[in-house]
This record gives C-alpha cells, sequence and structure tokens, in this order.
C-alpha cells in the first residue's frame, strides 16, 4: 500500500528522532531501520533523508560527526542531542494522543463502512 | 569489498553530476556517496551484480534535480554563497590585490594631507587611481617587460600632458583633458589586462566584458557605501559628534577610489555571478531607452526650434550615444555566439536607428549655429565624440541589420566593436595631447 506524501513527511521526523533515540546511526542505516519496522511498507525517496537530517541538525536537534567505517568508508553519524531528546520525548506523547484516539475511533466496537450516529442528549 | 572498474566510473560520473549542483556542498556528495557504496553493497549480497545495484541505488536515492531541489529548500543560504567570498577563492588570494586597493586610496589621500590643491587632486583622480588597477593587472598576469613599458608609457605621457601644459585655471581644455585621460587611461589598463595581447580580438571581447561586469559591481558597492556613510553620519550624529570630517575626507574619497580595484577583483573571482546580470539589465533597459529615444525623434521634428538647441544638449546627446552603446555591449557580451537573432536584437536595431536619427536631427542643428557662436573646446570635443559614437553606432546598425536578416554571425558585430577600441583610444588621446595645444590651453 501506498501512504499519501503528507503522512509520510509529518511522520519523518518522529519517526527519524525515534531511530536515534535507540543510538547514533548514520543515514542508510535509518532507512534499513525504517524498511524493517514498518515492513518495507513505509518507503520514500532516500535522498529525502539527508535534507531532513540537516535541517533537524540546524535546529539542534541532532548533532553529526564523520566516522570511518571498518571497510575504510567514511560516513557521516548522526545522534540525538538534549533539545532532540526532548523534542522527541514531546512529539511522542502527541503521537501517542493521536495514535491512540484513532485506535478508539476506528476499534471501539465500530465496523469500518457503518455510518457514524451521533448518540447521547 | 572493491566494485568493479566499471562500477567506480559510474558512480565517479554520477558524483560530478551531483557536485555540479549548487546547493550541495561536497560534504553532502560524500554523505550520499557513502549511502550508493552501502545500498551497492547490500543489493550486491542479495544477488545483484554492481552495476544492476548501482542502478537500482540511484533510483533510490531520488532524481538528482529533485533531490538538489530538497538541499535548496534546506540549504537556500548556498545559492548565495557564490556571491560571498567561499574560503577557497580567499585562500588562492591574488597577489599585489591589498596592495593594489590600499595604493588606489591612499593615492586620493595623501596629496590631500600634503596640501594639494583640490583642483589638482580631481585633476590627477584618474592616474591616481587607475595606475594602481593597471599594476595589479600586470602583476597578476605576470605581463612582460614590454607590456609594462607600454602601459606604463600611456600613463606617463598622460601624467606629463597634464602636469606640464601651462593650462588655464577653470579653463575648458583642463577639464576636458582629465576626463578624457581616465577612458584613455582605463583603455591602458585594459591592455594590462591583456596581458600585452591587445591585438587579440577575443581578449578586446574580454575586456569589453569586464568593463560590464566591474560597472555592475561598482554601483553595488557604491550603493552599500552610501548606506555606510549615510548611517555613519546618522548614528554620530544622534549622540552628538560630528562624523563629517571622517566620512567626507576619508571614508567617501578612499572608498571610492579602493573600491575601484576591488571591483575589478571581484569580476574576476565571481565571474559568473554577474554575468547571469548583465543580459537581464539590458532586456529592461534596452526597451525603455527605446521608447525615451522614440519619444524624443518625435519632440525633435515636431518641435523643430533651432533656438533651443545649444551645447547642453549636445553633452546630453553624448551621454545617450554612450548609454546606448554601453547597452549593445552589454547584449553583446553577454550572447551566446551560436544563437540566431530574436526579437530582442530586432529592438535592439530599432534602438539604435531611433538613436541615429535622433542624433542626426540634433547634428543638422547645431550645425548651422556653430559657425554663429564661434568655436569653443568644449564645443569640438563634444561634437568629435559625437562623431566618434555615431560612426560606431553606424556600424553597428548596419551590421545589426544584416545579422537579424540571418546574412551574417553575431561575431561580426563583435569584430566591429573590438576593431573599434583603438579609435576611442585614439580620441581620447587626440583631446589629452593636441586639443589644449590647438585652444592654447584656455
Amino acid at each position: 500500500m501506498r501512504i499519501g506524501k503528507d503522512l509520510v513527511a509529518a511522520a519523518a521526523t518522529p519517526l527519524v528522532l525515534g531511530i536515534l533515540a535507540d543510538g547514533e546511526s548514520y543515514g542508510y542505516a535509518i532507512l534499513q531501520r525504517i524498511g524493517e519496522l514498518s515492513g518495507g511498507e513505509l518507503d520514500w525517496r532516500d535522498g529525502m533523508l539527508y535534507p531532513l537530517l540537516h535541517r533537524l541538525e540546524r535546529l539542534g536537534l541532532v548533532e553529526s560527526r564523520w566516522v570511518d567505517a571498518p571497510t575504510g568508508r567514511r560516513r557521516k553519524h548522526y545522534r540525538l542531542s538534549a533539545d532532540g531528546e526532548a523534542v522527541f520525548a514531546d512529539q511522542r506523547r502527541q503521537w501517542g494522543i493521536i495514535t491512540e484516539t484513532l485506535g478508539r475511533v476506528w476499534n471501539d466496537g465500530h465496523v469500518p463502512g457503518s455510518p457514524v450516529i451521533a448518540t447521547g442528549a | 569489498m572493491t566494485m568493479a572498474y566499471d562500477v567506480e566510473e559510474e558512480i565517479a560520473r554520477w558524483r560530478r553530476h551531483l557536485e555540479r549542483q549548487r546547493s550541495l556542498a561536497p560534504a553532502d556528495v560524500d554523505e550520499l556517496e557513502a549511502h550508493l557504496r552501502d545500498d551497492i553493497e547490500h543489493l550486491e549480497a542479495a544477488g545483484l551484480t554492481p552495476d544492476e545495484g548501482f542502478l537500482v541505488g540511484v533510483r533510490r536515492l531520488g532524481r538528482v534535480d529533485e533531490l538538489s531541489r530538497e538541499f535548496a529548500r534546506e540549504h537556500s543560504d548556498r545559492l548565495w554563497k557564490q556571491l560571498v567570498l567561499s574560503d577557497a577563492s580567499a585562500g588562492g588570494r591574488s597577489p599585489g590585490l591589498l596592495t593594489a586597493v590600499l595604493m588606489a586610496a591612499l593615492a586620493v589621500k595623501v596629496p590631500w594631507v600634503l596640501g594639494a590643491p583640490p583642483d589638482d587632486i580631481l585633476r590627477f583622480g584618474g592616474i591616481l587611481v587607475l595606475a594602481p588597477l593597471a599594476g595589479y593587472f600586470l602583476l597578476r598576469t605576470g605581463a612582460s617587460a614590454p607590456t609594462a613599458i607600454g602601459v606604463g608609457a600611456v600613463f606617463a605621457v598622460s601624467a606629463g600632458a597634464l602636469a606640464l601644459y601651462p593650462f588655464a585655471p577653470h579653463g575648458q581644455t583642463v577639464l576636458l583633458a582629465s576626463i578624457h585621460a581616465v577612458v584613455l587611461l582605463w583603455l591602458a589598463a585594459g591592455i594590462a589586462y591583456a596581458a600585452g595581447d591587445w591585438r587579440s580580438e577575443r581578449a578586446r571581447m574580454d575586456f569589453i566584458r569586464f568593463t560590464g561586469e566591474w560597472v555592475v559591481y561598482y554601483a553595488l558597492i557604491a550603493l552599500g557605501g552610501g548606506v555606510l556613510a549615510a548611517l555613519t553620519l546618522g548614528v554620530f550624529g544622534a549622540l552628538g559628534a560630528d562624523a563629517r570630517t571622517l566620512v567626507q575626507d576619508w571614508l567617501v574619497p578612499c572608498g571610492a577610489a579602493g573600491s575601484v580595484v576591488v571591483a575589478a577583483w571581484l569580476v574576476e573571482a565571481k565571474q559568473s555571478v554577474v554575468e547571469n546580470m548583465a543580459p537581464i539589465l539590458t532586456k529592461i533597459f534596452t526597451p525603455l531607452f527605446t521608447i525615451l529615444l522614440l519619444a524624443l525623434a518625435v519632440t525633435a521634428l515636431v518641435r523643430w526650434d533651432l533656438a533651443a538647441v545649444d551645447r547642453d544638449l549636445l553633452i546630453l546627446l553624448d551621454g545617450i550615444l554612450v548609454i546606448v552603446l554601453g547597452l549593445l555591449l552589454y547584449a553583446l557580451s553577454a550572447r551566446e555566439p551560436a544563437a540566431a537573432a530574436t526579437w530582442f536584437d530586432r529592438l535592439q536595431l530599432l534602438m539604435l536607428v531611433s538613436a541615429l536619427v535622433v542624433d542626426v536631427i540634433v547634428l543638422f542643428a547645431i550645425g548651422s549655429r556653430i559657425g554663429a557662436y564661434g568655436v569653443t573646446a568644449n564645443k569640438v570635443a563634444a561634437l568629435g565624440l559625437n562623431v566618434v559614437l555615431l560612426v560606431n553606432l553606424v556600424g553597428a546598425g548596419v551590421l545589426q541589420w544584416r545579422f537579424v536578416r540571418g546574412r551574417i554571425p553575431v561575431a561580426r558585430l563583435e569584430r566591429w566593436q573590438t576593431g573599434y577600441l583603438p579609435v576611442f583610444f585614439a580620441w581620447c588621446a587626440a583631446v589629452v595631447l593636441v586639443l589644449p595645444l590647438v585652444f592654447a590651453f584656455g
């Protein structure tokens, strides 16, 4: 299933922050991780991750450094800064509320496709 | 893991393509390349060949223009960096630049401090400022001794004439000579710019291009300098301190003189920036000047009033012709050699024709009066300049017509203009050296 562009864009920041919250990583590994976790469903042009990482760096949410891998390849590693951790915690709460609400709307005895009937007074 | 040779070549080509994107810094390209190599390795492990892996990996990264746009959105500052000095160009600073800037700035100031009269400083101003510029060119191009001697000789002869001729104070010839000396020495500096290769058409065209871009840079610096001066006056005024001496006696004269060299250096250091501006400037102002000229022609024909035509109008008209020539040269210096004639070339032709019509009308009017009031140095200089420009524009008009009709390539237009530079040189030399003699230095 293809996920809409706006939705991917909205989810990109918390996804990246969330993956970096598990520890330092680099662009390719971050994308691999997103692919694994979403079962390959969530997918965007690989290159677009980098402008996002650079924006997070400019905003001070992540820090970067160049690391020489054992194979000799130089990779730019990113990790969460203190600010980034705070923002991530905040975003996590916000997304928690949204997913929880969506879950209730869609799952609590509600059958997809049936009309929503206002109850109560 | 080493990859096959042809994949390395593919990656190198892809990398060069990315490096040409202005929004991508070299470090970004490094990062993307590491990503691509990771991906290829991964795909190879999954059973693809290296070049299959390369194709898939590049496709997954996204199209280069989209990528570049996305980077540009995040790094909009980089597009402006072209205007700011990068570390690389600052590291390779031209030899003698700082000395030349300081010399130009101090050249107008030192005689002042030593008590030279303001008139003398104005008279020699052109020499004092352009000599460091020419010196800088000679040093930068590593010109040969004969070139240096030749350029130096033009400066020495001009300076000699201005210093040794017994000019009448506040006469016409002294002012004319010092104004024309500036143009003469600018062209001499052009010989230094071309490293003595002044016969070469290409070198002359380069210098024409350089001159146009220099004007743009100088105007930009002057605007900024004006703001700086006004703010300095205002801020110190508000604090109750009088900054007028600082601004009038130091900031403005030294800044104006030093900027001559700074602008010249900027043209060379940041060539690609203004090159994009010249065609836009010509496209804006060519239609506007064409309208002005057409209106002038109509007005001159309707109000055929000989009494109202005087010397001032002739000088104004010279100014208009200089601007028309400038617009023409700007457009010429920025155009693609292979491109065919467009609507813009027809518009230029219209501008040329209307300028010539106006000029001929006024020349007729003046010619009939010049005998009545006698000949003065100013009149001869204004009329001579007018004739020099008229010949240039008639030639340019004929060639432009043939070019628009598709008969000749644009190179012929360039050759006409580059071939005409010595005429300007000769005319200016005549005004500096001969005219004062003819009019007894009055």
